[in-house]
């Protein structure tokens, strides 16, 4: 189709502010699929998004209006996700900010509503669920107005359950939204904007065709990672997949690839053809790293070979996850996962738990940290706190912009919450008289324990939260070691501001004695930093443990109640001569909650 | 075969303990005669069994509380046996029945003391007080009888530790031959355990001592801590129980009575009626020689004297042995076993710890 014709766009909507709702009733106005074959909310494919109310994987959809080609592009919603984000909106032209007209502006949106202004796209604003009684449309267009700079007034007023103005809504993408800008003559370049694996077909990516076409069985070749590959087979989705011999300048589509690993054609890479191969790829890839890491082990120490197959499975699909093996004194053997964030991570753990029936144990997650040590001048980047340096030279840690917004009334807490958390403040707006967004740079570590939970918790759950990775500073950090009846328990280490290791080093022994059970011997659990012991506390040992009588009639129940605390042992963890329960190494997870 | 050890269960009581978990029946004076008869039935089918016996064991309930008439029958039919023991409650004691028991062939008798102090007797529902205990000492002794033993049960709720040395000290004041004494168990599901559990769990640090208590006070007054619940005077030792911790095989008759027999338990059906009418309905566990072993282990360790090692070899976990061994729990010596002291104190943990995976 000629590019004219055609119009590229993604919606950008807060979760449960009616993305896939509106995607819906597109794709029923445009008769891309019937009322009837329509199964709510088509675009989510998997359980766990539509349980999560996200999405995870992009697709794409086609649709006609009006003597137009509409390509939807569905983009994650979550902030792990921000580069694949970013790729999605940059295959676009435009995109559909979608506000809930209840509910107002969120943290979220206006991180991806940033993002999409940034790259370039004409955002066409629009306020959802109008029809419900609480919902205030106008001061909704307000809000988005003052944000985009724009005129309330082409804020368009929608219910995307009742259908109530969407036709308004795919007119304004006619309208609004640039045609595609590409040359159709010039060397082929597409760009991956997502991928996913499929166990019969392998690599199935997602592209927009930006200059020249590609045709069916084509040999192709990635730009950034240099793969080669043949294009199996070309199409589009609508909403099920449509085969086509070629696909050109401006359009969006599929690539099969017969590639059998995601990680060989990674998001944000641009494809372009051997045989006449483009000088430049598209601009943007970057190597996503993973920036929060955690320890999984197997419950079972016998399933780990379950474990590493789950996860060879799981990468096939995610290349943004990453894992090395791990052999813990305590744990045993297991995997270092390294994630692009919490969601990202508690994605992961649910679908090993659910996808691959595992019982896993997984650590408090921890940062990446850059580390030189004393007398080297070569920097590192060290993923698990047992693995750090005693003697560092210097420190370096991510830091996050985070942006929270809040009713003004909480403003007070969130900012002590934020100065707790050694955090700088950026900025503060008002974006309507009742609401206020904040920024502030923060480590991520500060985040990643259960800053969230307390916000919400601080603000009663009106708090709206984001954060955007904004590279490595450096930090007066030190690591904490956990004794327990003298032998250092290396899942229990852990990289700590230095100003609150005593702190921190007090609460996590006090947790452990309530969590370590009572032994046959007295059991010291000390933290210290280095050979300083910081903290101690004592699990007092047992003084009687028998089973009082025993005689003819009850052998057999007390020989099955001893067998019982055999096998409870077993569950147990040994460190040293101590059992610890699997539970105790979660106990870092745990310190800091119910202070407050 | 050669079974040496008898058991016969009399599950009659005046009135049922809230602590109380055995196979019980109330009153039912009217079916006294119907059970002594349906043991006997019984004992004559498994007669082929028994050897020469070394022990008889009639335990209960109240066996003291059966009918005397019926008792004194059943007596009568049993074998004869170097050692006959009869459970009795403190308040069925009579001069009489002393007298009669001990014509009939009962070499020793154990009485369910259980406390001294009568506000602990309240709270585990026990008839008797305390002076009946001693009257009931006194018949049975004017009565011939050289071998008596005393229950006590320490950890009771609202037990202080003036309450428990009053009670070790009453009951060495009596001078049994020997002495069983339990903690309390509040077993889930019993009554006991509804009313009392939580008052237990508040206790049991303040009570986390009495178990070391009763052992340092028996043995001061010469007593041999002999197995984890049991003390003797001389040699005067429980054989029926001796016989069950040593892993020899026992016949049990009765209403929800055990037998081992042969590699073999059964249990016989708990319920009154069925008994009655010689459905024994017996639940059947086949031991293989692993599990044999583990329980040799688990019922050895309660001892004092060395548990040998020969034929135990694949029961045993050689790490939590040295583990055990290390924490000076457990002492091994010329192929046999022995836990120290604070080993024996710790037996269950001790014992879960050696038992191999």
């Amino acid at each position: 189709m000629d590019q004219s014709h055609i119009r590229n766009f993604s919606i950008i909507a807060h979760i449960d502010h009616g993305k896939s709702t509106l995607a819906d009733r597109i794709l029923e106005l445009t008769d891309a699929v019937s009322a009837r074959e329509m199964r709510e909310q088509v675009l989510d494919t998997m359980d766990l998004e539509r349980e999560r109310g996200i999405t995870i994987k992009a697709q794409a959809v086609r649709v006609t209006w009006k003597g137009h080609e509409l390509n939807l592009i569905d983009t994650p919603g979550h902030v792990d996700f921000t580069y694949e984000v970013s790729r999605s909106l940059q295959a676009c032209e435009g995109a559909l900010l979608v506000v809930d007209a209840a509910q107002g502006i969120e943290a979220q949106t206006l991180a991806n509503a940033y993002l999409a202004i940034e790259n370039g796209l004409e955002i066409v604003p629009v306020a959802n669920k109008i029809d419900l009684p609480q919902a205030d449309p106008e001061g909704t267009a307000v809000e988005v107005a003052d944000l985009l700079g724009d005129d309330p007034s082409r804020v368009i007023r929608i219910s995307a359950k009742t259908g109530t103005n969407v036709a308004e809504v795919l007119d304004a993408i006619v309208e609004r939204v640039p045609a595609p800008e590409g040359d159709p003559d010039a060397a082929s370049r597409a760009l991956v904007f997502d991928s996913s694996y499929d166990q019969y077909r392998g690599v199935v990516a997602f592209v927009r065709v930006v200059d020249g076409s590609f045709a069916r069985r084509e040999s192709l070749q990635s730009m950034a990672t240099g793969t080669r590959f043949e294009a199996e087979e070309l199409g589009f989705f609508s909403p099920t997949m449509r085969p086509v011999d070629s696909l050109s300048a401006g359009e969006v589509g599929y690539v099969i690839t017969g590639l059998k690993d995601v990680s060989r054609l990674r998001v944000g890479d641009t494809i372009t053809s051997v045989a006449r191969r483009a000088k430049q790829p598209l601009p943007g890839y970057k190597d996503v790293k993973p920036m929060v890491f955690a320890g999984l082990f197997p419950t079972d120490s016998d399933a780990y070979p379950e474990l590493r197959d789950a996860l060879e499975r799981l990468k096939l699909n995610d290349a943004a996850l990453f894992y090395e093996p791990e052999t813990s004194q305590a744990l045993g053997f297991g995997f270092r996962c390294g994630f692009l964030g919490l969601l990202h991570m508690e994605i992961v753990r649910e679908r090993l738990e659910r996808e691959f029936d595992l019982d896993l144990l997984v650590t408090a997650p921890n940062v990446a940290y850059r580390v030189q040590e004393k007398s080297s001048d070569e920097w590192r980047e060290v993923h698990n706190p047992a693995e750090f340096p005693r003697e560092v030279e210097e420190v370096e840690e991510p830091y996050v912009k985070a942006s929270i917004i809040v009713p003004k009334e909480y403003v007070g807490t969130v900012m002590e919450q934020n100065n707790d958390r050694r955090g700088t403040f950026d900025h503060l707006e008002y974006l309507s008289p009742e609401r206020v967004h904040l920024t502030y740079e923060l480590p991520l570590a500060e985040i990643v324990l259960d800053y969230y939970d307390q916000l919400k918790s601080r603000t009663r759950g009106y708090a709206s939260f984001d954060y955007d990775m904004i590279g490595f500073k450096p930090g007066d950090l030190v690591r904490v070691d956990v004794l327990v009846g003298g032998e250092p328990v290396d899942a229990l280490s852990l990289i700590v501001y230095r100003d609150f290791a005593y702190e921190r080093g007090r609460l996590l022994v006090e947790k452990l004695r309530e969590e370590i059970p009572r032994q046959m011997f007295d059991v010291p659990i000390q933290a210290a930093i280095g050979a300083r012991v910081i903290a101690r506390e004592t699990v007092k040992a047992r003084r009687k443990d028998v089973l009082a009588k025993c005689y003819g009639g009850d052998i057999t129940r007390k020989r099955k109640l001893l067998e019982k605390q055999k096998a409870g042992k077993r569950r147990m963890k040994q460190v040293g001569a101590v059992e610890v329960p699997q539970e105790a190494f979660l106990a870092v997870l745990n310190i800091g909650k119910g202070q407050q | 075969m050669s079974v040496r050890h008898l058991y016969v269960h009399l599950p009659f009581c005046a009135h049922r303990c809230g602590y109380c978990d055995f196979v019980t029946a109330v009153g039912r004076s009217d079916r006294h005669a119907a059970y002594v008869d349906a043991l006997l039935r019984e004992l004559a089918q498994e007669r082929r069994v028994l050897a020469d016996l070394e022990t008889v064991f009639l335990g209960g309930g109240t066996p003291t509380f059966t009918a005397v008439s019926e008792l004194m029958r059943l007596l009568g039919e049993l074998p004869a046996a170097q050692e006959v023991t009869v459970e009795a409650n403190p308040e069925t004691v009579t001069p009489a029945l002393a007298r009669t028991l001990r014509g009939a062939g009962v070499t020793r008798v154990s009485l369910g003391a259980q406390s001294f102090r009568p506000h602990l007797l309240g709270v585990l529902e026990r008839g008797a007080q305390p002076d009946d205990v001693r009257r009931a000492f006194a018949h049975l002794r004017d009565a011939g009888f050289d071998n008596l033993s005393l229950d006590l049960i320490y950890g009771i709720p609202n037990q202080t530790v003036t309450d428990l040395e009053g009670d070790l000290a009453d009951a060495i004041a009596l001078a049994p031959e020997h002495l069983s004494c339990y903690e309390l168990e509040a077993k889930p599901g019993t009554r006991f355990t509804h009313a009392w559990g939580e008052e237990l769990a508040r206790q049991a640090e303040a009570m986390e001592d009495y178990f070391e208590r009763v052992v340092a006070t028996l043995i001061g007054a010469g007593y041999r801590w002999y197995e984890t619940a049991n003390f003797c005077r001389g040699n005067k030792r429980s054989l029926h129980n001796l016989g069950y911790w040593l892993g020899h095989d026992y016949l049990g008759i009765g209403v929800g009575a055990v037998s081992t027999i042969g590699g073999e338990r059964r249990r016989n059906t708990p319920k009154l009626s069925r008994y009655l009418a010689g459905d024994y309905a017996r639940e059947v566990e086949a031991l293989d020689d692993g599990t044999r072993a583990r329980e040799r282990l688990m019922l050895g360790l309660r001892l004092d004297d060395p548990l040998p090692l020969a034929g135990l070899e694949h029961a045993l976990d050689p790490a939590g042995l040295a583990r055990a061994e290390k924490l000076g729990l457990a002492e091994q010596r010329d192929a046999a076993l022995t836990l120290t002291e604070r080993g024996r104190f710790l037996g269950g943990a001790v014992t879960a710890e050696l038992l191999a995976r």
